[in-house]
């Protein structure tokens, strides 16, 4: 699938959920701030990559594939949590991306500080849609809309002993 | 206090935009890449540089990066959670936060005793 901009999901989110979000957002970073206070920049850096907005995310997107199923009058409770699971996994895949974010940041801080925010946010850029492209890239060959497709050859069935 | 107090504004800000691109992007796998966007360290990065400075802004970055794999470990236990369980969103996210608590420190702990 061609990545695309949905513009109805916006008209889906309640103002509430936005507000979720922002005093989500803001108590971890507040919080990531006190703890480094505490207990150092070692262990209040672990909290830079706390999965903060992720709680939210995953439970509206839930909620709203649910919604979307139930105004049809059939039970979206399974086609929630499948949506919730793709989410979860499009952030396993942006995981690696966070850590190149942190690493070139890492790199370059103690040069020149905009150059290593600006670096940061590219090779975060770069990474994460590499590998969801990548990962793509594999399922498109190797999955089984493939075989289909014929770009690849179905399987053999195996044969039953007698 | 003041400088708690910015820190809310300014993560909550940056915490929202990101979330924004989430909502605006599909398909569903791509736009969960922005659960793992660096918004909390962009936010505390940027007034760290600028109250303590680059030392200790790269002294935290380097164990952000202990973080993001914690979370890469966290995020895949949501997922198989909630593929394999019938467990709702908002359990398996808050219930895995342990799991994610646990990695980092204790990938903290072996990288830096």
């Amino acid at each position: 699938m061609i990545i695309g901009l949905r513009f109805s999901s916006l008209r889906q989110t309640h103002w509430s959920e936005y507000l979720l979000r922002f005093g989500l957002g803001g108590f971890v970073t507040a919080a990531a701030g006190a703890i480094a206070a505490a207990w150092g920049p070692l262990t209040g850096g672990l909290f830079l990559a706390f999965p903060a907005i992720f709680c939210a995310s995953v439970t509206l997107v839930e909620k709203h594939e649910r919604r979307r199923k139930e105004r049809l009058r059939l039970a979206g409770d399974r086609r929630g949590r499948d949506a919730a699971a793709l989410e979860a996994y499009g952030t396993v895949l942006g995981s690696p991306a966070l850590a190149a974010f942190a690493l070139t940041f890492l790199g370059l801080a103690e040069r020149n500080a905009a150059l290593a925010f600006v670096s940061g946010i590219f090779a975060w850029v770069v990474i994460a849609v590499g590998v969801w492209w990548f990962r793509k890239s594999l399922f498109w060959l190797f999955g089984p809309c493939a075989v289909a497709r014929g770009v690849r050859a179905r399987p053999a069935a195996k044969r039953r002993s007698l | 206090m003041q400088d708690y107090l910015i820190r809310f504004v300014v993560g909550g800000a940056i915490v929202s935009v990101f979330a924004l691109f989430g909502d605006l992007f599909k398909p569903k796998s791509f736009a969960g890449l922005f659960g793992a966007a660096p918004s909390v360290g962009m936010a505390t990065l940027s007034l760290t540089l600028w109250t303590k400075g680059a030392h200790y802004a790269a002294a935290e970055t380097s164990s952000m990066v202990l973080g993001a794999v914690a979370m890469g470990i966290y995020s895949f236990a949501v997922c198989q959670l909630l593929k394999r369980s019938k467990l709702h969103a908002l359990s398996a996210a808050t219930g895995a936060l342990f799991l994610w608590c646990c990695v980092a420190f204790a990938m903290k702990w072996i990288e830096f005793g």
